[in-house]
Formats: structure tokens, sequence, C-alpha cells
């Protein structure tokens, strides 16, 4: 804070002392304090938009485990920097608070949601792909090899990168499931 | 004093995508205006104010040869004019409105006092109060970032590059190429609008290339400084302010007492 | 491309600014319109007949390139004398069989040497050629690697009546501007101005480029729509060059890479097909059908062994096939939406729903919701609580009273997933250019990546198994990535690396030519080969675009082998010369004896010109020196597509499913191959319906995303476009009633959505056949939920579920509908309303 405290800083007074009233002398402690947040960050991450399929680069701004600015990178010869609106929009995806951030369970026939551990879901949702998996296999069908199962599907949307597809395609291939499906079909 | 920053918006290459918007929004914290669906094209902000620094106009134009159909669809997004003689910033009595060193004017939230006399004075209809506290707001032509040595959000988000901020004498000399260009390629009503520093306003820092007449778009065709007629109006102000200030000391004291308190 | 694909559109404005001339084609004036030369408004689902005829223009009036066509595509190929085309037999091609309404393919083959026609072709074709399509259609041949010979008869005078050239002039000369003008709503004037542009900017000097997204593509006859557009490019020669090609505008950030490394169920990562029951037995067996023999699909089996052994490791070896019997098999079409039939039925009992929300995104809602309502349980992972995963609690067939929250059965886990800020990993873009993602910052709670999700999921069920056989593919296979930090993240690094491939040192390959099909190199996805050259993320390059060319080859990495444009052989000329300096690309340097130029060569680096194949040469060195299409099995750019496709060997126009207007070209109507479901879930529309007058087409905005799970919930995209509305002309407001602001009712026999309307001059009716043709224009990205804070009915509940029968890609782009002025009918009452529509 400026010498003399507050009330010495404060515009009224220093405009009724004779300064300029519209340019300097009307600053406060705030504005003179002013500069752009992304200079306070922790870390910088070279990212890229997760919306359309243009690719445009992303500097993701993050203090104090927060993000705090997410902005074009000039350095892309993709993008030179720019960004839509949604991609503008980013720092909103990941902080807005709608956002989801639990664990949620419906039972059989239930009506409302209840809370689940996460690791007591992964372990319930491995038992029932075990089972289903079991129940529904076909060793055969019309008289040729198929060893697959029909009773287990999956869809995914097309922001997953590459390393989750990759992991995805494979994991269902080694089960036997093959009605795996992606946003690229739709 | 820097050197005089400005925008200079082309609409004729403007999308209507409003990255702007929404990048001056993320950068700004600016609320959101509200989820009205306006039927007036894709418009759905209306018009700048406390919550809409940027605001796109989506203008489709019927032809005129023909009495129906369409004679393009004009975007353009507006700002703050960031005016060479500025009536908000002259009217404000508490000093929140004033001119930076890159003669932008900026409003500062802590020294507003919800006053609103800036309100009519802006010749545009640009700053306005916020419904939920009362004080004015409006583009800072991102002050912060110009600090920093950054460009504005929305001029950095643009992706066609419409949006264009430097220095303002630049600006000029490229919009009167690119006018130029234009009127070459036969599309002769490619007008200045808030380029000349001989208007009602002393000129603009924020300055457009517009594809009709300034009313298409909502502008006023030949704005002027509301207070042209009154240059010691900030004395006045100031002696305004100066009746004010007991009770607002008052109020910052007791504020400050209610935070030792914790 | 300005109203979805914003950012890339700088280029376009760009290129204009250097005096590029834009048209744009579209049912709507949109934002591209706002900035192009010239809008054409086009009756949706017509475009065949508009690029059709553009190939008749350059055919009639020779204005083809005609050395790269003669040296660089197949138009001198003699076809087998048994092809018959639509124009002798009204609207079919040879081969097809009613009872199935499939083609048997093997008549469209080229004419054989001794006597055999298509040697090489006719076995697969005897055997499963129609069932091919069936099972996958042009996806079983990966990306063009159809089986054909090397090469077959021609004729360089392009005389012979059955050689290609002479087959497309007969086959599009009744695609005129008169035609265009009845069928597309296109006036001859519009017409003639876009094709003196196109043919005056193609040649030597000039590239034209075409840019389409999935409005080309979601048709009955989509495949089709980009066939129409690469004969007409290959036939200017704007294909491989500078400045040219076909360029598809994908939506999302790594749908291209969603397909290069695929969740889908027709093909394996590198576009190899997934093995099929009756034909695949064997590895064997398998290689026979997966890809030509000559062209670089002639590596196939060391893409394949690596693949294998990539993901079996040390258990799968040359004595026991490379555990290629670990793999499923097919046995017809298992795509999306055989799925939800599949569910519906009670096939499918647990499903996996990963970041994608086929409740509202996907065509017919209804069918979607009843298929998750018939589950034993249901995975959904998203940022927000997505319709997908509340259909049970607060969806549409609640308030109609089809559903009762009570008695589904279906057990839903909710997983919140981690956002692309809180991941490392690699989109790849439209471009097929790999760009990794740094982490910024951990995701909070329990949300997580898919990556975690799938490796943990892995670990667990594997900690499950039991000694039986059914057990081994999961036992024996290579699941083992490098875990970091607190939560155990996988590295994704790691995967990157497999994917890519090691070499019998261990350490990673460069080049796909490295891969062998010894089982000595291991490799994830074979076109993704060299991303971790030299042990370096190659897709985590950032050189600054200001510090290298502008091709940009050191930001990120293009696949395959770094290539920014594909074939670009062909950007010179059969002697290796550029066709012209102004569009010089990539070249031979005599000298040095190899290949040069901008750009990495998509072709062996120092194969010359002059080199022709010697007899028997199998693979790429079965291709001349003048062969730029190098993953075919010809060489040449196909005017004429011999295999490969489940509709016929060349476009035609058929009119949608659902079209107003009968088909003016054929007695057939609509593709007769397209695929239909007869099932209650899945009604049409009659086409040439009175009760359902009016062109309905569907589209995104630049505010929103998809269903909108990714900016429903951010008030500042929200904000922008607050609700779902229609997009009608004023002439069409006034002949239903509808006001600017007010609500409309759109109807078609699936269900009755409401949206607010917006009046527009941008929609103009359309003369088509002495009618005039209504558009409706809908945005699709509402739901009732979704953690938006703006919420709609869902577009996608309106249509169809009809496909085209080579990619199963639904006809969403052009239906019929009515309109009704107000907003619909609630509860049963909207039941009441389509059961009239259906009846009346």
């Amino acid at each position: 804070m400026a010498q003399g405290g507050w009330i010495s800083r404060w515009p009224v007074l220093r405009q009724l002392r004779g300064e300029d009233g519209r340019s300097r002398a009307a600053r406060s402690a705030r504005t003179d304090a002013l500069r752009p947040r992304t200079e306070q960050a922790d870390s910088v991450a070279r990212s890229v938009c997760p919306y359309c399929a243009v690719g445009c680069g992303q500097l993701i701004y993050v203090k104090d485990g927060r993000v705090t600015q997410i902005e074009g990178d000039p350095d892309s010869p993709v993008s030179r920097g720019r960004l839509c609106p949604k991609g503008a929009a980013s720092k909103q995806l990941v902080t807005h608070p709608g956002r989801q951030k639990h664990v949620l369970y419906r039972r059989p026939h239930g009506t409302e949601w209840e809370a689940l551990d996460l690791d007591t879901a992964m372990d319930m949702i491995a038992e029932r792909v075990l089972r289903t998996r079991r129940q529904t296999w076909q060793q055969e069908h019309e008289g040729k090899t198929v060893r697959r199962t029909m009773g287990i599907a999956s869809l995914g949307g097309a922001t997953l990168d590459n390393e989750e597809n990759y992991l995805m395609k494979k994991l269902y291939t080694a089960l036997g499931a093959i009605q795996v499906e992606n946003q690229a079909r739709i | 004093m820097a050197e005089r920053m400005g925008f200079f918006t082309d609409t004729s290459i403007c999308i209507g995508c409003k990255a702007c918007e929404v990048a001056c929004k993320e950068w700004n914290d600016v609320p959101d205006d509200g989820f009205v669906f306006r039927a007036t094209s894709y418009d759905n902000t209306g018009s700048l104010g406390a919550d809409t620094w940027r605001h796109v106009a989506f203008i489709e134009r019927p032809s005129e040869e023909s009495g129906d159909g369409l004679d393009g669809w004009l975007m353009s997004s507006d700002v703050c004019k960031h005016c060479t003689h500025a009536a908000c910033l002259d009217v404000c009595p508490t000093g929140a409105l004033f001119h930076t060193e890159f003669e932008t004017v900026v409003v500062q939230a802590d020294v507003c006092n919800g006053c609103g006399y800036c309100v009519p004075a802006c010749p545009y209809g640009v700053i306005a109060r916020r419904e939920r506290d009362g004080r004015a707001f409006k583009c800072t032509m991102c002050y912060d970032r110009q600090l920093g040595g950054l460009e504005p959000a929305c001029a950095k988000a643009c992706p066609t590059d419409s949006i264009q901020f430097g220095p303002l004498d630049e600006l000029r000399a490229r919009a009167d190429e690119r006018v130029a260009t234009l009127h070459e390629q036969g599309r002769t009503d490619a007008r200045l609008y808030g380029a000349s520093p001989d208007d009602g306003v002393g000129g603009d820092g924020a300055f457009f290339l517009l594809l009709d007449e300034p009313e298409v778009y909502g502008l006023p065709p030949d704005p002027v400084v509301t207070t042209r007629d009154l240059p010691q109006m900030w004395r006045w102000a100031a002696g305004a302010a100066l009746s004010l200030t007991g009770v607002v000391a008052l109020s910052f004291l007791g504020f400050s007492d209610r935070g030792r308190g914790r | 491309m300005a109203e979805c694909h914003p950012v890339g559109f700088q280029w376009v404005v760009e290129a204009r600014a250097r005096g590029a001339r834009v048209f744009h084609v579209d049912p709507r004036y949109t934002r591209t319109s706002a900035l192009a030369d010239r809008h054409l408004p086009i009756r949706a689902g017509a475009d065949i007949v508009l690029l059709g005829a553009l190939i008749n223009h350059v055919l009639v009036n020779e204005l083809d390139f005609r050395e790269y066509v003669l040296a660089y595509t197949n138009a001198a190929t003699i076809v087998s004398a048994d092809f018959r085309d639509t124009e002798d037999l009204d609207g079919l091609f040879s081969g097809f069989d009613a009872g199935s309404r499939k083609y048997d393919p093997s008549s469209w083959a080229y004419e054989g040497v001794d006597e055999e026609p298509a040697a090489g072709l006719r076995g697969e074709q005897l055997e499963g050629g129609a069932h091919h399509a069936e099972v996958a259609g042009a996806d079983q041949y990966g990306s063009g690697g159809a089986r054909e010979q090397a090469s077959p008869p021609t004729d360089p005078t392009l005389r012979h009546p059955r050689c290609v050239y002479q087959i497309l002039r007969r086959h599009f000369a009744r695609y005129t501007p008169e035609l265009v003008e009845q069928v597309c709503g296109v006036s001859k004037a519009d017409f003639a101005e876009l094709a003196g542009a196109i043919t005056e900017n193609s040649g030597r000097e000039h590239t034209t480029a075409w840019v389409y997204a999935v409005g080309w593509t979601q048709h009955t006859v989509g495949a089709q729509y980009i066939r129409t557009a690469s004969i007409l490019q290959l036939l200017l020669g704007n294909m491989g060059r500078p400045g040219g090609g076909i360029l598809a505008l994908r939506g999302h950030a790594s749908i291209q890479g969603s397909t290069d490394i695929p969740t889908l169920f027709n093909i394996l990562p590198g576009y190899l097909p997934m093995p099929n029951a009756h034909e695949h037995q064997n590895l064997d067996d398998y290689l026979k059908g997966a890809g030509a023999e000559t062209g670089f699909w002639g590596r196939k089996r060391s893409y394949m062994v690596s693949l294998l052994k990539a993901w079996w490791g040390e258990h799968a070896t040359a004595d026991n096939d490379f555990c290629f019997g670990h793999l499923p098999r097919l046995t017809g079409d298992h795509g999306h939406y055989s799925t939800v039939m599949a569910q519906i039925d009670g096939t499918v009992k647990g499903y996996f729903v990963v970041g994608e929300n086929p409740a509202i995104g996907s065509s017919g809602g209804k069918a979607q919701r009843f298929g998750l309502a018939n589950l034993d349980w249901l995975v959904v992972r998203d940022l927000t609580l997505v319709e997908t995963a509340t259909f049970w609690k607060n969806g549409p067939e609640l308030a109609t009273g089809e559903m009762r929250t009570e008695d589904i059965a279906t057990e839903v886990f909710f997983l919140p997933a981690a956002t692309h800020a809180e991941k490392e990993g690699t989109f790849t873009n439209t471009q097929r250019l790999l760009q990794w993602r740094h982490k910024a910052l951990d995701p909070p709670e329990d949300c997580r990546s898919e990556l975690w999700f799938y490796h943990h999921l892995g670990k667990r069920i594997r900690a499950r198994l039991s000694d039986d056989e059914i057990d081994r593919p999961l036992r024996e296979l290579a699941w083992d990535y490098p875990e970091e930090g607190e939560r155990a993240e996988p590295s994704a690094s790691a995967v990157l690396r497999e994917i890519n491939g090691t070499g019998p040192d261990g350490r990673t390959l460069s080049a796909y030519t490295e891969l062998k099909p010894d089982g000595s190199t291991r490799c994830g996805c074979w076109i993704y080969c060299g991303v971790y050259a030299d042990e370096v993320n190659q897709a985590a390059r950032r050189k600054p675009d200001s510090e290298q060319s502008w091709v940009a080859p050191e930001w990120g990495w293009a696949w395959p082998a770094n290539r920014r444009t594909l074939y670009n052989r062909a950007s010179a000329d059969p002697e290796g010369r550029p066709w012209s300096e102004r569009k010089a690309y990539v070249w031979w340097d005599a000298e040095k004896g190899e290949w040069t130029g901008h750009d990495v060569p998509d072709f062996e680096l120092t194969k010359p010109p002059d080199y022709l194949p010697p007899e028997g040469a199998v693979a790429e060195d079965a291709l001349a020196g003048t062969d730029p299409f190098i993953m075919q099995a010809d060489g040449k750019g196909w005017l004429f597509a011999p295999a490969g496709l489940a509709d016929g060997p060349l476009p035609t126009h058929y009119e949608p499913q659902e079209s107003p207007v009968p088909n003016l070209l054929y007695g057939q109507r609509a593709n007769p191959a397209r695929r239909l479901y007869d099932r209650p879930e899945s009604p049409y529309n009659p086409p040439e319906s009175p009760r359902f007058p009016y062109v309905l087409t569907t589209y995104r905005l630049t505010e929103h995303h998809t269903a909108g799970a990714m900016s429903r919930p951010l008030s500042y995209l929200a904000e922008l476009q607050p609700a779902l509305f229609c997009e009608v002309s004023p002439e069409l407001a006034g002949l239903v009633g509808l006001v600017n602001g007010g609500w409309a009712t759109i109807v078609t026999t699936r269900t009755a959505i409401e949206a607010r309307v917006l009046v527009t001059e941008r929609v103009r009716p359309l003369r088509v056949q002495g009618h005039t043709v209504h558009q409706v224009g809908l945005p699709y990205h509402w739901g009732w939920d979704g953690g938006g804070l703006v919420t709609g009915d869902s577009t996608n509940d309106l249509l169809p579920i009809v496909l085209d029968p080579n990619v199963y890609i639904q006809e969403g782009k052009a239906v019929t509908c009515d309109l009704r002025p107000g907003r619909r009918p609630t509860g049963p009452a909207l039941l009441e309303l389509i059961r009239e529509y259906r009846d009346g």
C-alpha cells in the first residue's frame, strides 16, 4: 500500500489537492497494483483445445492448484493463438459449478442417486463385467468359432485421447466384447 | 505517457463467432447476462452493458434489388469506444473513471460508488450499472493485460483478426489501407466509424470498419461528447464528492472494524 | 466452417485476402456464407447431382487435367464386360440381390488378364464379397486397400467403351445444369459460375480444395458424396497437391484419432479389419482379405503381427498364429444402432458410455432410451450428469407414461471424468496431426481420466480370472503400464510408446517400414509408428510457427511418417518435376537420387520416377515410380471403385429415405443398399407424404458443442444461444402461422418437439421439380438435463434410424417433417399426436 495509508491515496482527496482528477490522481491503490494474473501463475501447461478437431493450441495457467486462465498458444501454426467462443470458455469447462465430482449410484428400480465410494464402484463394475461376460459368452456362432460376448457394449466420445482409445480397444477385444463404438460413427 | 492504444474492429471479416464476448468474460470475470432467447438473428446478449463488454450485433440485411432474399449478414463486435473526450469520465464524481497512460478510459470498481452519472453521459450507451451491486462497469481494454504487455483478451482470441489491437496511429493507417482495398474490390460501402479525431468525441480509441450506415449496426451516426459545454465539470463533481466523503469514509471504517473482529 | 471450425476459418479468410474465391453450398445461409463470395442454397440431400454435374461439365468440355488423369488415375483401366451401370438398370448397378438388398460386386472388377477377370478378386467376391460389404463396408479395406491387381489392362487413348473414362462419361451424361436446377434448386446461372470458377482454378498453376463436414456424410449415400468429390478432384488434378484435396472437417478433438485407433466395431488400430467368423479362421485367411497384396497394404502381415505382439507380448508366437485366435469374431453389423436394437431385445446386458450421450446425441432418441432402460447395468463417465445417466429419473418417457422410474431395472454407475486440462495424452486433429497435451493439474475428488479407469478396470478384472480357456486372452494380455502419483495414474507416455512400437532391442521404431512379419517387432498402431521415434515424444514438439517453414513439420507429428499432405508424389509430374513452380511441393532430386521438397515425401525416398515393377513384385515394389496413391493396389486414384463399396462403384443420385419428391433420374428412389431397421422403434415418414411436406436438416452452432454437455452447463456459452430454435423462411412462417420469437412444434413419425421460432431470410424456399420446397433448420444442442443452465427438447429424437451401407452413419441431414404453430402437447397427449400422424 502507498505511503500514508489508503485515506491519502483516496482519489477524491487527491483530486481536491489539485492533482489531475481525470488521469493519474484518479488511480486507486488497487489500480496501481494491477498486473495480468497470468504473471502470478505457478505453472503454464501447453495443451490443446478439447472441442472441435481443428486442434488449437492452449496455454493453461495454474495458481494454487486452480486454473486461473486458458488462452491461445501463439506459437501454434494451427491456430496462431486464437480461440473460438468454446475454446475461450475452456476455463469454465474445467471450473464450472455444475461439474460432477463424485461417484453416484442408482440401484435397480431406485428413485434417487446414492453416494458410492470410487474403489467400491470399480470393484462392482469389474464383477459385473466378468459375470455378464461369462453369462453371455459365445464360443461358437452358426458353427464358427467367435469367442465373444454379445452382452457387453461400449460407446465412447471423440474427446477421448488416443492412449485412452487404445486401452479401451485392447481391453474390450481381450474380453471378447465387439460392440465397441464411438462418436466417430455418429 | 505511453503510446495511445486502441482497437480497430474490421467488421468485413467478422464471422460472428462471439469468441470476443467469451474471452472478455473469462479474463475479466464478467457475470453472464441472463439466458434470454431474443429472436433477433443470432444475438442473445442484446447490447453492451455492465455484464457484456463486447457485443456482437447480427444484421440480416434484406436485398434491395428483389425485395426478398438477403443482401448479406452483417456482424460486428461492438465495444466501449474509449473516447478522446470521454463524457463518462467528465461526469464521474468519485474519480472512479480515469484516463490511463494508454489513453484508454477505465472505471475502477473499488472507487465507483454507483452514482450512475456516467450512464446517461455516454453518447454510445456503453457504460451501465450492474444490477446486483449498483456499480458501473465497462470494457477496460484489458488494462491489467496491457500493463503486462499483453493484448486484450478479445483481440487475442478473435479467430479472423477482425479485432485488432495496437498503437492507435498504426491502426488508423492500416484501416485506411483496408478501406482502399475494399473500395478497389468494388465494396464501396466500406467506411470507417470513429476513426476521425475531428468527430464529436475527438475520435475513438476503438473504431470500426463498417459495411453500412452506423445506424444499421445500432451505432449513433454522429456522437457528441455530452459534456462538451461543461469543461469544468469535474471540479463540480469533485465538490459533490466531497460532501459524500464523510459518509463514505465512515462506511469504510465500519467495514474495517468488522474485518478486525473476525 | 466459420460456424463449427471458426479458428480453422482464419485460413480461408487469409486465402480470400490473397485472391481465393469461396463458394458456400449449404441449405442455409450461415456465418460461412456471410464471408463467402457466393452462397448456393441447395436442397438437403441433393449434392451428388451438383457434384455429378460438375464432373459432367469437366468431361463434356474436356477440362480434365489430362496428363495427371492419364498418369495417376484409373481413367484408362478397362472394366469387366459384366458391369452394368445405373443408366442401364434404372438406378441399380449390376450384382444387386433384391432379397438381401445387397450387392455382389464381382461384375464391377477390372477386366482380368488371360480370361480371368480381376485375378485375386474373384475368389474373395464369390466367397464373401457381399458379406464383406455387410460386415464392414469400406472400412473392411482400410484406407482404400481393397484388393485389385497392380497392372490391369488399360487403354491410354481413353476410347475403349469399357474404360473408366468412357464409363464415367456415360454415367454422368444426364447430370446437366438443368437437372441441377430441377433436383437441387440451384439456378443454371449459379451453377455456371461455380463450374467456371473451379475449372479455371485447377490445373498446373492452380488448385481447388473442397471442404466438407457431416453435411456430406450423414446421408444414406454419405460415402458416395465423398466419392463424387474424389472423382471431380482427381479429374481436375487436385489431389496430393498443395491447396487441393478434399478436407474433412471433423467435429471433435480426437474424432480422427478415435478412427485411427478405433473404438469402432469393425476395425483394429490402423484400419486393419476385425476378423470375421466365416472367413477368417486363422491369420493366413485373415490376411488374404485384409487388404491388397500390392501397394503398402502388401505389408499387412507386418502390421498385424506387430499389433498382436503389442497386445499379447511373449505369448504371441509364430507357433500359435501370434494369438490371432484370441481375437473375437464378427458375424455382421455390430454398429451403434444395431447395438441399441440388441439392447431393446435384451441381448446386451451391460453398457459403458464414456464421454458420449446417446440418449439425446444419437438419432431416434426414444429407441436409445428404451435400450438404456432394458440393461442390467450401465456405466456413464462424463463431466456432468448427462441425459444418458439420468434417463430413469427425468427422461421424456416418464412424462408420457411410457416408462416409470420404479419399473426400470437398470443399475447405473456414474463416474466423474477428468477434463483435458487434468490429464496428458494426444489428440489427433482433423489434419491427422497428433498433438500432446501436458497435464496442467490433477483432477478433483473422484474425477479420473479414461486411461485411469480402463487401466484399473483391466487390473481388477485380471485379478479375478479363472484358469478357463475363455480367460486366456485376458490372462496373457500385456497390461503392465507404469503408474504415477498417489492416484496411480497410468503413464500415457508409456501407452503412446507402445502404440509407436519397439524393435528387437526394445527401442522405439522410427517408421512403419521397419515393422517385421516374424514377431520381432511390436506396434500398437502401425500408422502411428514414428510418433515416438528416437525415444522422443514427437507429438509434444512445439517449435514455434515463426521459427519454421510454412508446412510447420516440427509442430506435433502427423501420421503417416509426419507427412502433412497425403499422396504428395502427385504434386510432381510423372517425371518428378513440379507441375509448376508456383505449386512446387515435393519433387525428385535426380542428382541426389531421392525425393525432396517442403513436406516429407509420401513415397519411397529413393524410388525413381522411371521405376517399373518387375514381374511378380509385391507390396510397394509392385507400384511404378509414377504411382502416387501408394495405399491402392494399383497405385492409382480411383475414379471408378472396382471394389470396396457396398452400394456401387460409382456415386449416383438417390433421394433420401424421407424426401418430398421422387427421384427424377431413376425408378429406384433411394439407395437400394441402405441399412434399414424394420422395427416399431424405428418408423419412417412415408416418402412424398403430404403429412410431412417439409425438409428438415440439423446442424451445430458456433456457441455450442454436440449435445451440449460441454457447453450448456457453461454460462458464458449458454447465454449466447439459450434456447432450441428452428429457422424458417418468412414464406414458410406465413404458410404455417409461425411468429418470430414464438413457438413451433416439429413433427415426425418418431416424435414431436418444440422450439422457439427464428424467422429469417437466411432460409429460402427452393423450386424443385416444379414445386416449392421449404426447408427447416434445427440445431441439436439441447436436452432435458445434462447439468445444463439451458435445457430444451432433443432434436435427434425426430430423426430416423436409417444408415449409409458402407459406414453405418445415420441420415440426419435430410429428413421430412411437419410444422405446427405453438408448443407441443405434453404427457400422453404427445403420444396421441404422433399416433394421428402415423395413422392419419
